[in-house]
This record gives structure tokens, C-alpha cells and sequence, in this order.
């Protein structure tokens, strides 16, 4: 099968690889790179769990063919940490119990993460539309959109 | 009173459990929110395959012939799987505590008995070389009549969707055809009720729908065992699954779990172990056995659909004297978990009421639709719905308050169950008092008052007179024990020939096999 040449950032550090023609981005995250933040749970774009930033934008990286990331910065889940400090995203979902079995959670912080970055006081409504193509069957959404809120405004007002 | 000897775990942990009320960190919500919470499929191994399964169009059809010629000779192929090459190609989930015949092969041999029903297993290098191969295995079906509900099932004539069962229901007690429970007299309570009330419910199938798919990787280890890492909801009685299965003894698997990325009972099947297994025994490399979200979602088990009947006989005064139900579990075209489902909604009838003639007649029926499973509260989840519906509608009917009428009929500490036990620490009185009171519905100061510790008993602890019934005719139909002492199964199924090349075999089992499966089942330790 024909490969192709890619270069990339990837979470802040520039990656190389060679991808099969064809090859999602998920797939070339998980697989060629090893990060397994970015979770498989459709295939088909109805999930986002595989949710990641391309140049700031959110995107789903099982519909994103990896070589149209050619020269563009992709960030995931394992690259929100800032060292061994969470992200205030990351603290809020610990401290709201905004995660049950977990496995919505790398896609559903990097949603929030997008909808913060351009917008760092969303109301509730901008909340809920910004995690509404993200899937999660165990927490009811509730305890997460409470912890975006908690998250944007610094800890200071609890929602 | 059972007896703990705390001194031996005193350094463990101390005995204040006092933790309402105060906030407690999970331990697995770092890795959750850090994203390194490792699933199954986040395991990447050394020349890892990739196992994907043809599935039967079908809904019933008779296999004539599977051509694989093709598909092995497809790019990347390392290994076809067929029915015969599975060691015990037939088995039921609820074996391990010798309830049920086996009836379900890993891959369907000579008939597919729901649409979806694994027929070949391929293992290539790649899911993409897996799926070409799979489109170039030539199967020939013969159609045959399909049966999709459950009564039609049940009629005369009806097509046959499990040999195993040939009457199309699962075989309880050696001789019933459905689970029974008799307490009283109904048609007695029916003639005395001043209102009797029929109605019909009818449930769907739901699907779990978790946003992991159900999967497995299993990977040979040193020493002749198997790791194996697993999205399963029941570690050991998928690995005890796998055992009978693959035909070795139990502690040739180290199964790896615990991480589940959503389960809510669609977990519980062992429906990739242990083909992944097979694979990695078949082609010496991990092999990963992943299923897509079309499968996940058409083929996974789900909560089986529900048809239920009550007739209820209540009098004026609100009192429910008679209640006898009439009800069709959809187990698919296989027992897996629907057969347990049965009991455990008999055991629930007549809800929490206290009514002194009680008829159950549950049936657990074979269908050709997926087969279905566990999810949150299988058994009594579709009948509490039905039985609360009921409430409402004959508490409309006599002119009573729904939520008076639940503590009228609501069964207290000293009753007697339907079967057969008395009721203690009882709370379904004060539940509706303190639903009430939250949803500021107003109940009378009388009703106020009641409690579940009070005036149960007496009359209340009685079992009425319960007429017997015939027994039923025929010779009994004679449940297959599944023996853990390693004796050749006694299958319905021709024994399949050899395949080849065998999976490499662990040594032979000690004579402690046995007794060590079924310890894991029921989580005691071995000594």
C-alpha cells in the first residue's frame, strides 16, 4: 500500500511518520504515534470521543484523513496537562464528578477546551452547545456542563 | 451473625466508614481526566492481528455450504476460523452454575438462527485486509421461516430457532415450559373483586449502546498461557467462559480488565474472548477482536423485549385481592442471560404489594432476534413498569389517590410474600410518604401516619389456600448438567473434526480443574 509523508505538531512537538493512504488521524494518533487519548467509539463522527484540536479547531479525528494535518498543530487530551499541573478543565472534572467510566472524557475535555479558548465566560446554553456532538451514556451531562462552568470561571463561582 | 476476623486485616483499613455527607476523591478519576486510564484497545502489542467476523444476513437459514477458498488466499490473511475449529463450539453463559443446556456455538455450523450470527472468523494483518476476506468468503444459505414474536413462537407449527429447545421456550425445572408462581386462589379473588382490570404491555429491545464497543486482545505468553485484555464487565466468568470454550483448564488465561468504558449489562457476554483467544492460539500473535458500532449497535445483546398481562381484582375500598400475570421474556435466538431474568421476575411478583392470591406464568421464549441480555435490572425493570402502570389504573378506577393507594397496598414487616417468605425491613409506605412530601403532593394525615412497621402480620402473614395443579404430561425432558470433572460433553451437535493445525495445547489439567472454575464463579478462594 502507498505511503505517505507526514509532519506535524503533536501536543507542542513536531512528529514525522509515514501513514497508509486512507489512514484517519485517529487511527494514525493511537497507532503510529502511540497516544491513546483520542478514544474509537463510531467511526462515524456520532460520538466525538475522538475529538482533538487541529490548529485550535475542534475536529473529529476518526472522519479527518491524517494526511490533511500535513503542517498543522494537532493537540489531544495528553497534551492539556501543563507538566504535572491539570489544566483547570481537568480539576474541575475531578472535583464535579464529571467522569464516570471515562472513556467520553478525552473528546468531552477537548470540546470544552475549544468552546474556552475562544470563548473563556460561556453562559450555560454555550456550554451545552458546545459538548452536544459528544456522547456520554453514564453521568447524564449534568456534573460536566457544571464543571465547564466551574472551570470558566476560575473556581471563583461554583454553577 | 457472621463473624469477621478483623484482627487479621487490622492494618488494612480502619472501621470508620463514615463517609456520607463528606466529598471522597474516585481513585480512577486522574486517569480518566488525564486520559491515561488504560481500556482494553489501548494496549498496543508486537505484530498485533486483527480478527473480524462474517456475520449471517439472515435471520434463520440453514448453512449448505461455506466456501473460504478465496478469502484465504486475500492479502494479509493469516488464518480462517470456522466452526470446527472451535473446541467446545456450543455453549450457554449460565453453565458455569449448572443453569441451562448449552445451546449457542462460537460460529454457526449448520444453521443461523438471528440475523448477525457469527458464521467465519478471519484474522488478518490488518481490520481492512479482514474485511476484504470477509467479503470474499462464499456462504450458500437456505432461507428458512422466521419467527420474530413471541407468541407466534409459542403456536403450533411454529418454526424451530433452537434445536435445543425445541418447543421454542427455555425448560425450567426439568418439565415447565415457564417459570410458575402459585400463592392463593386468583379466579377465587377475581369472583369476590368488585372491579377486575386486564391490560397488555409491550417493551422493546434497548440497546446499552456504550461509547466503548465490546472487544477483546488476547496475546500468547510465555509458559502456554494467554493474556488477555478485555472490555468485559465479568472478569472471571468470561475467563471461566473462555475455559470450557477453548477447552483448557481456567489458569491458562490471565485476563486483564477492569477499565470499561461503559458497560450497563451489555458486557456480561464473552462475545469476543474467545475467538480473540482462538485466534492468538491459531496464529502464535496477539490477535485484537474489536466490534465496529454497527455491530455494536445490531448485533451486541440487548435488553430483551417484554410482552406482559395482568388481570387484577380490586375492591372498593382500594384493596388488590387478586393479581395474575401472563408474561413472554425475548431471549433471541439464545439463552444467554434471559433465562435468570425469568426467575428473578417471578421472584419480584406481585411487586411490593401485599395481595393474597398471586398467579405467575413466565416464559422465557426463542425467537430469531438477537439474543438478548443483562441491562440495569433485567427482569424487574419492564415488569415494575407494567405493575406501576396497573397501579395508577386501578387506583383511577376505584377513586383513590395512586400515591394513598401504594401505601393501601403496600406490603409491611410480618407479610407474607407471594413466594413464600416474609417480608422484612420493609419502606415502600415511607418511600411514597417522602416522594410525596418532595413532590408536595398532599396525602392525607391518615395516610401520614402509616408505616411499614406497623400492622403487617397476622391475617397478612397467611398463605391462602392454593389449589393444585395437574402435572404436567409428558415425559420430562431431561436438563443437561454441565459436569466440571472433564468428561466429554454430551452435545446435540455432531463432534467436529479435528482442526487443523491445533492450537497448541497447556498441559493436561489437574484433577482440581473442576472445583477451581467454579470457585472463581462464586469469588471464594482457592486453597
Amino acid at each position: 500500500m502507498t505511503k505517505t509523508a507526514l509532519q506535524f505538531r503533536h501536543n507542542g512537538r513536531d512528529v514525522a511518520l509515514f501513514v497508509d493512504g486512507g489512514v484517519n488521524l485517529l487511527v494514525a494518533l493511537r497507532e503510529s504515534i502511540g497516544d491513546m487519548t483520542p478514544k474509537f467509539g463510531c467511526g462515524q463522527g456520532g460520538c466525538g470521543a475522538c475529538s482533538v484540536l487541529i490548529d485550535g479547531e475542534l475536529h473529529l479525528s476518526c472522519l479527518t484523513l491524517a494526511e490533511t494535518v500535513n503542517g498543522r498543530a494537532v493537540e489531544t487530551l495528553d497534551g492539556l496537562k501543563d507538566g504535572p499541573n491539570l489544566h483547570p478543565l481537568q480539576r474541575a472534572f475531578m472535583e464535579q464528578f464529571a467522569a464516570q467510566c471515562g472513556y467520553c472524557t478525552p473528546g468531552m475535555l477537548m470540546a470544552a477546551k475549544a468552546l474556552l479558548d475562544r470563548n473563556p465566560s460561556p453562559s450555560r446554553a454555550e456550554v451545552i452547545e458546545a459538548i452536544s456532538g459528544n456522547i456520554c451514556r453514564c453521568t447524564g451531562y449534568e456534573p460536566i456542563i457544571n464543571a465547564v462552568l466551574a472551570a470558566a470561571s476560575g473556581g471563583r463561582a461554583r454553577a | 451473625m457472621l463473624e469477621l476476623r478483623k484482627d487479621i486485616f487490622a492494618d488494612e483499613r480502619d472501621d470508620n466508614l463514615k463517609e456520607i455527607g463528606r466529598g471522597t476523591q474516585r481513585q480512577d478519576m486522574l486517569g480518566h481526566v488525564t486520559g491515561t486510564s488504560t481500556y482494553f484497545d489501548d494496549h498496543k502489542l508486537q505484530g498485533m492481528l486483527h480478527l473480524k467476523v462474517l456475520r449471517s444476513p439472515h435471520a434463520h437459514a440453514r448453512l449448505r455450504r461455506i466456501d473460504t477458498m478465496e478469502a484465504e488466499r486475500s492479502a494479509g490473511v493469516r488464518r480462517i476460523i470456522r466452526g470446527a475449529d472451535v473446541p467446545r463450539n456450543l455453549n450457554t453463559l449460565l453453565s458455569l452454575i449448572n443453569f441451562g443446556k448449552d445451546d449457542e456455538p462460537s460460529l454457526a455450523v449448520d444453521k443461523v438462527r438471528y440475523k448477525g450470527e457469527p458464521i467465519v472468523a478471519v484474522v488478518a494483518d490488518s481490520p481492512r485486509e479482514a474485511y476484504e476476506a470477509i467479503a470474499k468468503v462464499r456462504v450458500d444459505y437456505e432461507p428458512l421461516p422466521a419467527v420474530f414474536d413471541v407468541e407466534g413462537a409459542l403456536k403450533p407449527g411454529a418454526p424451530v430457532v433452537n434445536e435445543t429447545y425445541p418447543k421454542n421456550t427455555f425448560v425450567y425445572h426439568d418439565v415447565y415450559d415457564h417459570q410458575k408462581l402459585r400463592f392463593g386462589d386468583v379466579e377465587r379473588g377475581f369472583a369476590e373483586a368488585d372491579h377486575v382490570l386486564e391490560q397488555h404491555y409491550q417493551m422493546s429491545p434497548i440497546e446499552h449502546a456504550p461509547t466503548e464497543t465490546n472487544g477483546s486482545i488476547a496475546a500468547p505468553d510465555t509458559n502456554g498461557r494467554y493474556v488477555v485484555y478485555t472490555s468485559t464487565q465479568a472478569l472471571f466468568f468470561s475467563l471461566d467462559t473462555c475455559a470450557k470454550i477453548l477447552d483448557v483448564p481456567s489458569n491458562t488465561f490471565h485476563f486483564i480488565g477492569g477499565t470499561v468504558g461503559g458497560g450497563f449489562g451489555g458486557k456480561v457476554d464473552t462475545l469476543t474472548e474467545p475467538l480473540a483467544i482462538l485466534g492468538a492460539m491459531l496464529t502464535g500473535r496477539p490477535v485484537r477482536y474489536q466490534l465496529g458500532r454497527e455491530e455494536e449497535m445490531q448485533f451486541g445483546s440487548p435488553r430483551g423485549a417484554e410482552r406482559i398481562y395482568i388481570k387484577d381484582g380490586v375492591m372498593r375500598d382500594g384493596r388488590i385481592v387478586a393479581r395474575k400475570i401472563r408474561a413472554y421474556f425475548d431471549s433471541g435466538a439464545y439463552t444467554r442471560l434471559s433465562s435468570y431474568a425469568v426467575v428473578k421476575c417471578v421472584a419480584h411478583l406481585p411487586g411490593p404489594y401485599t395481595i393474597p392470591n398471586v398467579h405467575g406464568d413466565v416464559y422465557c421464549v426463542f425467537t430469531n432476534r438477537t439474543p438478548a441480555t443483562a441491562m440495569r435490572g433485567f427482569g424487574v425493570t419492564a415488569m415494575d413498569f407494567a405493575l406501576e402502570c396497573q397501579m395508577d389504573k386501578l387506583a383511577h378506577l376505584v377513586g383513590i389517590d395512586p400515591m394513598e393507594f401504594r401505601i393501601l397496598n403496600a406490603y409491611r414487616d410480618g407479610d407474607m410474600k407471594a413466594h413464600r417468605r416474609e417480608a422484612k425491613n420493609t419502606a415502600l409506605i415511607e418511600c411514597v410518604q417522602v416522594a410525596a412530601e418532595k413532590a408536595k403532593w398532599p396525602l392525607r394525615e391518615e395516610m401520614r401516619r402509616m408505616s411499614s412497621r406497623k400492622d403487617g402480620g397476622g391475617s397478612r402473614a397467611a398463605v391462602s389456600p392454593t389449589p393444585l395443579e395437574p402435572a404436567p404430561q409428558g415425559a420430562a425432558v431431561s436438563q443437561q448438567r454441565t459436569t466440571y470433572d472433564r468428561a466429554p460433553p454430551a452435545t446435540i451437535q455432531p463432534p467436529p473434526p479435528t482442526p487443523t493445525p491445533s492450537p497448541p495445547r497447556p498441559p493436561a489439567p489437574s484433577p482440581s480443574h473442576g472445583a477451581t472454575r467454579f470457585s472463581s464463579v462464586f469469588g471464594t478462594r482457592r486453597r
